[in-house]
């Protein structure tokens, strides 16, 4: 990813935040003001209660305030022109987080499904690699910050 | 120079502090000499901060240990990252 630094024209289309994510505003989103959009794909990352064969409580997220924020916006910005995007929401929440809670979410518009999905894959592939965000895994025994998952 | 020290995660911990100030005399350093410096001072975080996957950033951009430093900057060591 190149040092363009805060992507201009992100609109809060690129973002970390505390708080539950709202599915249906940010499908609005993703397809307002244009009648293009053939097809938006949707992916929401959930915590699990069960990881590498032992029970999860919760899952604490670290992330670099700042820099998340900038490389979430490259990221954005790299998906759209990679994969002819009409529009991309990504939105990571950060803090305490319990079974069942969402995690991330990324939208991906455009005018056939092919890019869309494909450019929603390749986005939360991208951002396990290069988005300065972090997990604390706390299981019944002790917890442990993750270094890396599939 | 001074220079702005983040840590995050598992290095926040070791560290004890999310941030620290470094006062640089001399000529200044890349990013290798100033880990190398952090990392003499304290086994626990030194250990992390010679770990082979050890990421940095200088002003948010990722770096590397020859990335030069300048008075002012905010360098920022970290584990590999694990979001999603």
């Amino acid at each position: 990813m190149g040092g363009a630094g805060a992507m201009p024209g992100s609109d809060g289309r690129a973002r970390v935040q505390r708080g539950p994510i709202d599915v249906a505003a940010e499908l609005a989103r993703v397809t307002g003001g244009t009648r293009r959009v053939g097809g938006v794909v949707v992916f929401v990352g959930l915590v699990r209660d069960f990881s590498q064969g032992h029970a999860v409580t919760k899952i604490l997220f670290e992330h670099f305030a700042g820099m998340a924020e900038t490389k979430l916006a490259e990221l954005r910005a790299a998906a759209i022109e990679r994969f002819g995007l009409i529009d991309l929401v990504v939105v990571h929440r950060f803090g305490e987080l319990e079974p069942g809670e969402q995690i991330v979410l990324i939208a991906a518009a455009a005018e056939h499904r092919a890019a869309a999905f494909d450019g929603c894959s390749w986005c939360i592939d991208e951002l396990k690699k290069s988005v300065p965000i972090w997990k604390k895994e706390h299981a019944p025994d002790g917890a442990v910050w993750l270094e890396a998952h599939p | 120079m001074r220079l702005t020290v983040r840590y995050f995660a598992l290095l926040r911990e070791r560290a004890g502090v999310d941030a620290e100030v470094v006062a640089w005399d001399g000529p200044a350093p890349d990013v290798g000499r100033l880990r190398e410096h952090l990392a003499a001072r304290a086994p626990a975080l030194g250990e992390a901060l010679r770990s082979g996957a050890l990421l940095v950033a200088v002003n948010h951009e990722y770096a590397t240990a020859a990335t030069a430093l300048r008075d002012g900057d905010e360098v920022a060591f970290f584990p590999p990252v694990s979001g999603g």
